[in-house]
C-alpha cells in the first residue's frame, strides 16, 4: 500500500527541550496508525508539525510522496490533512453550520454574502454521507461533547480531509460512545480515508488501530501492527520499563463514617441542575471512588463538597460536622485535604515560589504567621523540610512553581494537603497529565492514606486507575450517582454500561 | 417656541450628538467583535478632530480633511494594534497611552503649527450644515426642519450602522471576525489568521473614530480645541457595551445618550430646571446597570481583550 | 541562583529602558520644535532639582501622583486595574470639604485626621463599588471605575455648585465656581514653615503622608496575611479559592484600599494645596498619571516612590521648559512614550536581548 504521509527525521526543539528527536512516522492509505506515548513524549507536537501550527527544526514531510513545506494549517487543509484538537475548536454561540464552514464558507453576490442556505445543505449531505446524524442549525453551545466530537470530523471532512489526525479523542467520551467513535472510524477507513489517532491509551490502540508507533521522550521506538503485540508489551515499549498495572492493596475492614452526603443538590455556573438528590458515605480506611465521565457533574460535586460552590439542598457531614453551608477554610480546618482536578490552575500559585504555595490555605496558622503578619522564616523552613520529606526535585524553595514539573508540582500539592493530616482527602483526578512514574507515587500516597485510616474520596475518569485503588465505586451519570459497586464485583463492562446511564442486569445488585 | 419647534430641536440636537458617538462606538464594536478592547478611541478621537481641522486648514477641502482624519485615526490605531496584537502587551495599558499621547501631541503640534495655545482658529469650509443634493429633504413638512439641521457626518454615520451590521453578520469576512473574537485558536486551525482580522479590525476601529473626531471638529465648531472631546470616546465605548457589542444596539445607545445630552443643553429653553449634571450622569450609570444584568445582562465577546500567541498551545 | 541584584535588575529593567526610550522620543520631538535637547533637559532638571526651592515645588507635584501610583499598585497586585483612580480622588477631595464644612468648629489636631480619614472612606467606597461589581456581577472593572470617574466628576460638579457652594454656606456671598475653603486649622503645614530654604515653594507635610503610605502599602503587601491573600488572588484566583482564600472579599478589600489612597489623595490636595475644590470640565488627571507611576514603579510601593518623583518632575520641570520656549506638552509625550513601551514588554526584551547578544559576540570576538 501507498504511503499517505511519509515524516522523515522530524526534529523540534523548543527553548531548553527537544520534543521531536529524528522522528520518522508514515501513515499507509486506509489504516488508523495510532501514536501511542505517555503526556508529553512528544505526541501531539508531531501531529501539530504535520498541521502546520509548529515548524520542524528539522526533517522532511513528504504528502503522497510530494516533499510539502507545511507553513500553516491553511496548507494542511489544501493537502488533505484535517485534525480534531483534544480541546475542541469550536465557537460556542456558533451554529454547527457556522462553525464547519468558518474560513471556507460557501457565498453569494460575488462573495460578500454568506450563503447559509447552501452551507446547511453541504453539512447536511455529508453528515448523511458518512452517518454522523447532526442537526446543522443547532448552536455548539447546546449540543453534547460526543456530537462536538462529531462536528470536528465534519469539520475536517468539509474541507476535504484525507486523513484525519485525532488527538486524544477518547477522553471525554463513555466507553459506549467511543466504540460509536471506533465504528465511525472504520467507516472512514472504507471510504479511503486515512487517520491518525493519538493517545495514551492501551486499551483503545488494541481495539480500534491498523498499526501502532510508540514514542518516548521525543523518540520513536518502535512501528508495529496492532495484531503483533498486546498492552503489556506495549506498556512496557510506551514507558522504557516494565510497568505494573495493578497496585498493592492489602485487605482492610473499613472504620466509622468520615464523610456523608444526603441528598445532595447543586447548580451549575448557568444556574442548571449539576448535582441532582446525591447520597453516599465514605469511611475512614476506604478509597470511595467516582467514577463518570466528564462532564456529569464530578467538578460541581467536588466544588460543593470543598465549599466553593453553593449547595441549594441536602447535607454534607465531615467527621460528624455539618458543614453543608461552610465556607472553604473552615472545611480545611477540620482536617480535609484537596487535590484539585487542575493543579496549575487550581492547585498552585504558579507565581509563587514553593515556600508561598506551601502554607497555601495555612498561612493563617502559627507559626507562619502571628496575628496577620507573616512569618517568612518560618514559611521558608515549612517549605525546605516539605521538600525533602516527599522529594520534590528542585534547587530550592525559592523556585517559582511553575518552573517545575508536573509530576514535581503534584508533589508540592501533596506534601502541602498531607502536612495537616487530613481526616478526609478528596483527590480530584490526581494523576491527569503525569508521567508514569509520578502516577505511581500518586497512587502510593493514595493508599497510603488508606492504610492509616484516612478517608479518600477519588474522583477520576480513568477505569483502571478506579479499579486500581478503590473500595468502593460509585458511578456518576448526569448528576445522579447510578450504583455503587464494590470494587470486587466490578468490571469495566459493568461500569461502562453505568457510566452511560444504563441499567445492570439482574444478579448485579448495587451495595 | 412652540411645542413641535421644540420637539423637532431637542430632535435634531440628539442627532448631532450622537452623530460622533455612533461612529466611535461602531469602531469599538469593530475592534472588540475581533478580541481587541479599544479604550484609546478618545485619544483617536482627539487626534482624528485635530488632523481633520489641519488638513482643511492646509487644502482648504474639508473632504480632504475627513480623509486625514480617517488615515491618522487609523495610524493611531496601528499603535494599539502593534503593542496588542504583535506583542501581546496589555491592551488597557496601550489604550490608556494613546489617550495621552493623543492628548499632548494635538496641544504639541497646535503651538508647533498655530503658535498658539487651546484652539486653532476655525476652518472655512466646514461640513456643519445638511449636505448639497440634499436640501431637498428639507422641504418635507415638519421633519424637513430636522433634516436642515443635519451634516453629512450623521447620514454618514447611520449608513455606517448598515453597513457595519451587514458585514459582521452577513459577509464570510464577519463570521471570521467573530470567529476571532471568540475563539481565536479554532480560527487559527482553520487557516484563518488571527493577527490579520485583528489587524482589520482594529485598523477599522482607528478609521471611524478617526472619522467621529472629524465629525466634532469640522463637523460641528469648525475649529479644534484642546480638551474639546472630552470623554466622548468613553461614552462611545459605554455606548458599545449598552448596546451589547451590537452595532444596531450601539447605534440606540448612541441615540440615547445624544438625548440626555441634548435635553440638558435644552434644559432652559424646553422649562426643565433638573440639576443638568444628572442627565449628564445617565450614560454611564446606564451603562453600569445594563452590566449588572438588570435589563439582560450584556456579554463581551469571549476573547476580548485577551493577547494571542500564534502557536500557543 | 541569581543575585538578589539580578533579581532587582530583571524587574526594573523593562522600566528603566522604557524611561530612557521615552526621553529618546522626547528629545526627537524637542529637535522637531526647533529647540536643543540638552538645552531643554537641562531646564527640566535644573527646574525640578536645582534648588531647595525647585524641588519643593516637584514634592508638592509628587505628592498626589504617589498615591494613586500607590492605589493603582495594590489593585494590580490583586490582578486589578483601577483606572478609577480620578473619580476616587473627586470623590476623596469632595468629601474632604464637606468634613472640612461640618467639623469646622474643631481643633485642627483632631479635624486635619479626620478629614484625611473621611478622604480615605469616600475613595475607599467609590473604589469599593467597583470591587462589589466585580465580585458580584463579574463586572469588568476597567469598565466600571471609567464609568464611575464620570459619575464622580458630575456628582462632585453638582455639589460644588449647590450644596457647597459659599452662596448656600456663607449668607451674603454670591455662586461662585468652586466650594466653600476647609477651615483654616485644617490645612496641612508648608515645608517653608519648617524649613525656610523652601521659600516660595507650595510643598507641604502630604509628602510625608505619601511616603508614609507607601512604606505601609508595602508591609501590607510583603508582610501580613491579608498581602499574601490579595497577591495570590492576583496571581491565581482559583488556586486562592481552593486555599481557602476569598476572591470575592480580597477583590472587594483591595478595591477599597486602592480607592482610599486615592481617596486620600484628594485630601491630601485639599488640606495641603488647593484648599476648595472647583467646578470643572475634565478629569483632574492624577487617577490616569497615577497609573504611568505605578507602571513605572513595577507596582513595587518602594518602587512607586520612585517612580512617583520622576514624573513629579517631569511635571514640574515642564514649566521651566516652557520658560526656556520648549512646548510643555513635551512630557505628555514622554509620558505616554514609556507607557507605549510598558505596554509593549517584548520590544524592550527584544532591545535589552539583542545587546546581550552583541555583547557576546563582541566578548566572543575580543577572546579570538
Amino acid at each position: 500500500m501507498s504511503n499517505v504521509i511519509e515524516m522523515k527525521e522530524i526534529t523540534k526543539i523548543f527553548p531548553g527541550v527537544v520534543a521531536n528527536d529524528k522522528v520518522n512516522f508514515s501513515l499507509e492509505k486506509g489504516e488508523i496508525h495510532v501514536l501511542l506515548g505517555e503526556n508529553g513524549a512528544g505526541k501531539t507536537t508531531l501531529m501539530n508539525i504535520l498541521y502546520g501550527l509548529y515548524q520542524p527544526t528539522s526533517g522532511e514531510i513528504f504528502v503522497n510522496g510530494e516533499k510539502s513545506a507545511i507553513k500553516s494549517p491553511t496548507t494542511a487543509i489544501k493537502l488533505g490533512i484535517g485534525m480534531v484538537h483534544q480541546h475542541f475548536m469550536l465557537v460556542q454561540p456558533f451554529t454547527i453550520a457556522e462553525n464547519i464552514v468558518l474560513g471556507n464558507e460557501p457565498a453569494k453576490a460575488g462573495g460578500l454574502r454568506i450563503d447559509m442556505k447552501t452551507a446547511v445543505d453541504n453539512v447536511q449531505k455529508i453528515s448523511d454521507e458518512f452517518g454522523l446524524a447532526v442537526d446543522p442549525n443547532i448552536k455548539i453551545q447546546d449540543i453534547s461533547v460526543g456530537m462536538q466530537q462529531r462536528v470536528e470530523i465534519l469539520k475536517a471532512l468539509y474541507r476535504g480531509a484525507e486523513v484525519l489526525i485525532l488527538d486524544e479523542p477518547t477522553a471525554v467520551l463513555t466507553p459506549q460512545e467511543i466504540d460509536e467513535l471506533g465504528d465511525i472510524l472504520k467507516n472512514l477507513t472504507k471510504e479511503g480515508k486515512s487517520i491518525i489517532l493519538i493517545t495514551h491509551k492501551l486499551k483503545e490502540v488494541m481495539s480500534m488501530s491498523d498499526r501502532i508507533t510508540v514514542i518516548r521522550r521525543g523518540v520513536v521506538v518502535e512501528t508495529l501492527k496492532t495484531s503483533d503485540t498486546d498492552a503489556d508489551s506495549l506498556a512496557e515499549l510506551m514507558v522504557g520499563r516494565k510497568v505494573k498495572l495493578t497496585s498493592d492493596r492489602t485487605e482492610k475492614q473499613a472504620g466509622s463514617v468520615i464523610l456523608s452526603v444526603k441528598n445532595l443538590k447543586v447548580k451549575d455556573s448557568r444556574k442548571l441542575d449539576a448535582i441532582k438528590d446525591v447520597s453516599f458515605e465514605v469511611k475512614a480506611g476506604e478509597i470511595l471512588a467516582i467514577a463518570g465521565v466528564d462532564g456529569n457533574g464530578q467538578r460541581e460535586l467536588v466544588e460543593a463538597l470543598n465549599g466553593l460552590r453553593k449547595i441549594e439542598s441536602g447535607e454534607v457531614m465531615i467527621s460528624g460536622i455539618d458543614t453543608t453551608h461552610f465556607h472553604t477554610k473552615d472545611i480545611n480546618e477540620i482536617g480535609v485535604g484537596h487535590i484539585p482536578e487542575d493543579r496549575q490552575k487550581r492547585g498552585l500559585v504558579m507565581d509563587y515560589t514553593l515556600a508561598e504555595n506551601m502554607i497555601l490555605g495555612y498561612h493563617k496558622k502559627e507559626p507562619f504567621s502571628k496575628n496577620g503578619i507573616m512569618n517568612y522564616p518560618e514559611v521558608h523552613k515549612h517549605g525546605k523540610k516539605l521538600i525533602a520529606e516527599f522529594d520534590i526535585r528542585t534547587p530550592s524553595e525559592n523556585v517559582l512553581a511553575k518552573s517545575l514539573s508536573g509530576g514535581n508540582q503534584q508533589k508540592v500539592i501533596i506534601a502541602r494537603e498531607f502536612y495537616i493530616d487530613p481526616q478526609l482527602l478528596i483527590a480530584a483526578q490526581p494523576t491527569r497529565g503525569l508521567d508514569v512514574g509520578s502516577i505511581e507515587f500518586v497512587h502510593k500516597r493514595l493508599l497510603e492514606q488508606r492504610e492509616n485510616n484516612k478517608a479518600v474520596l477519588l474522583i477520576s475518569l480513568e477505569l483502571d486507575e478506579v479499579l486500581g485503588l478503590a473500595d468502593r465505586i460509585a458511578v456518576i451519570y448526569q448528576g445522579k450517582i447510578v450504583g455503587v459497586l464494590d470494587a470486587k464485583d466490578a468490571t469495566e463492562r459493568k461500569l461502562g454500561i453505568m457510566m452511560a446511564g444504563g441499567q445492570l442486569e439482574e444478579g448485579v445488585k448495587p451495595s | 417656541m412652540a411645542e413641535g419647534a421644540i420637539i423637532i430641536a431637542v430632535l435634531a440636537s440628539a442627532i448631532r450628538l450622537a452623530t460622533p458617538l455612533i461612529l466611535a462606538a461602531l469602531g469599538g464594536v469593530f475592534s472588540e467583535r475581533s478580541g481587541v478592547v479599544n479604550i484609546g478611541l478618545e485619544g483617536i478621537m482627539i487626534i482624528g478632530a485635530f488632523s481633520a481641522v489641519l488638513f482643511t486648514h492646509i487644502t482648504g477641502n474639508p473632504w480632504l480633511g475627513v480623509v486625514a482624519a480617517m488615515i491618522f485615526g487609523m495610524l493611531t490605531a496601528s499603535i494599539l494594534a502593534v503593542l496588542a496584537i504583535n506583542l501581546r502587551g496589555n491592551q488597557i495599558i496601550a489604550g490608556v497611552a494613546i489617550n495621552l499621547l493623543a492628548l499632548s501631541l494635538s496641544a504639541f503640534l497646535l503651538e508647533l503649527i498655530w503658535k498658539r495655545s487651546g484652539a486653532t482658529p476655525s476652518v472655512p469650509h466646514a461640513l456643519t450644515t445638511n449636505p448639497k443634493g440634499l436640501e431637498f429633504l428639507e422641504k418635507i413638512p415638519v421633519l424637513g426642519d430636522l433634516f436642515s439641521k443635519f451634516t453629512p457626518f450623521v447620514y454618514i454615520a447611520f449608513i455606517l450602522v448598515g453597513v457595519t451590521y451587514y458585514v459582521l453578520f452577513k459577509t464570510p469576512l464577519g463570521l471570521r471576525i467573530r470567529a476571532v473574537g471568540e475563539h481565536p485558536r479554532a480560527a487559527e486551525t482553520v487557516g484563518i489568521s488571527v493577527y490579520k482580522i485583528r489587524w482589520l479590525c482594529v485598523l477599522i476601529s482607528g478609521l471611524l473614530a478617526g472619522l467621529a473626531g472629524a465629525s466634532l471638529s469640522i463637523g460641528t465648531i469648525s475649529l479644534f480645541r484642546e480638551g474639546m472631546i472630552a470623554g466622548q470616546g468613553f461614552i462611545a465605548l459605554a455606548a458599545m457595551i449598552f448596546g451589547k457589542w451590537h452595532p444596531v444596539g450601539a447605534m440606540f445607545a448612541c441615540l440615547f445618550f445624544g438625548l440626555t445630552s441634548a435635553i440638558q443643553i435644552l434644559a432652559q429653553t424646553i422649562g426643565i430646571d433638573w440639576a443638568p449634571e444628572f442627565l449628564l450622569m445617565i450614560p454611564y450609570v446606564a451603562t453600569i446597570v445594563a452590566l449588572v444584568g438588570v435589563v439582560g445582562k450584556a456579554v463581551a465577546p469571549a476573547s476580548d481583550g485577551l493577547p494571542y500567541e500564534k502557536g500557543e498551545k | 541562583m541569581k543575585s538578589n541584584f539580578e533579581k532587582m535588575w530583571d524587574s526594573f529593567r523593562l522600566p528603566i529602558f522604557a524611561v530612557i526610550l521615552g526621553f529618546a522620543v522626547g528629545a526627537i520631538c524637542i529637535v522637531i520644535a526647533g529647540s536643543n535637547p540638552i538645552i531643554a533637559y537641562a531646564a527640566l532638571f535644573k527646574g525640578s532639582l536645582g534648588s531647595a526651592t525647585s524641588f519643593g515645588e516637584t514634592l508638592y507635584k509628587m505628592t498626589p501622583i504617589v498615591f494613586t501610583g500607590l492605589s493603582v499598585a495594590l489593585a494590580f497586585r490583586c490582578g486589578l486595574f483601577n483606572i478609577g483612580g480620578e473619580g476616587q480622588y473627586i470623590a476623596g477631595s469632595i468629601v474632604s470639604i464637606a468634613t472640612g464644612w461640618i467639623f469646622k468648629d474643631m481643633p485642627g489636631i483632631i479635624l486635619i485626621p479626620m478629614i484625611l480619614i473621611m478622604g480615605i472612606i469616600a475613595g475607599g467606597i467609590w473604589g469599593g463599588i467597583a470591587g462589589y461589581l466585580k465580585a458580584r456581577f463579574g463586572v469588568h472593572e476597567v469598565i466600571t471605575t471609567i464609568m464611575l470617574n464620570y459619575i464622580a466628576l458630575h456628582t462632585s460638579n453638582y455639589l460644588v455648585r449647590t450644596v457647597l457652594n459659599p452662596e448656600t454656606l456663607i449668607p451674603g456671598s454670591v455662586r461662585e465656581a468652586f466650594t466653600v475653603p476647609i477651615p483654616e486649622q485644617a490645612k496641612l503645614l508648608k515645608l517653608n514653615e519648617i524649613l525656610p530654604q523652601f521659600t516660595y515653594s507650595s510643598a507641604h507635610v502630604g509628602i510625608f503622608i505619601a511616603i508614609a503610605a507607601a512604606i505601609f502599602i508595602y508591609f501590607l503587601l510583603f508582610k501580613t496575611t491579608v498581602g499574601y491573600e490579595i497577591r495570590s488572588v492576583g496571581l491565581s484566583p482559583d488556586a486562592a479559592e481552593y486555599g481557602g482564600i476569598s476572591k470575592e472579599k480580597n477583590t472587594i478589600l483591595a478595591m477599597f484600599i486602592a480607592g482610599g489612597l486615592s481617596g486620600l489623595a484628594g485630601a491630601v490636595q485639599v488640606t495641603g494645596l488647593i484648599y476648595s475644590v472647583n467646578q470643572v470640565a475634565m478629569m483632574p488627571g492624577y487617577g490616569f498619571t497615577g497609573i504611568s507611576v505605578a507602571l513605572v514603579g513595577v507596582s513595587h510601593p518602594l518602587g512607586v516612590l520612585a517612580s512617583g518623583l520622576l514624573f513629579g518632575i517631569l511635571d514640574n520641570g515642564a514649566r521651566q521648559m516652557q520658560l526656556a520656549g520648549i512646548p510643555k506638552e513635551i512630557t505628555g509625550i514622554i509620558q505616554a512614550v514609556i507607557l507605549i513601551f510598558i505596554a509593549g514588554e517584548l520590544i524592550v526584551k527584544f532591545i535589552s536581548e539583542r545587546r546581550k547578544k552583541e555583547l557576546k559576540n563582541s566578548k566572543a570576538k575580543e577572546v579570538k
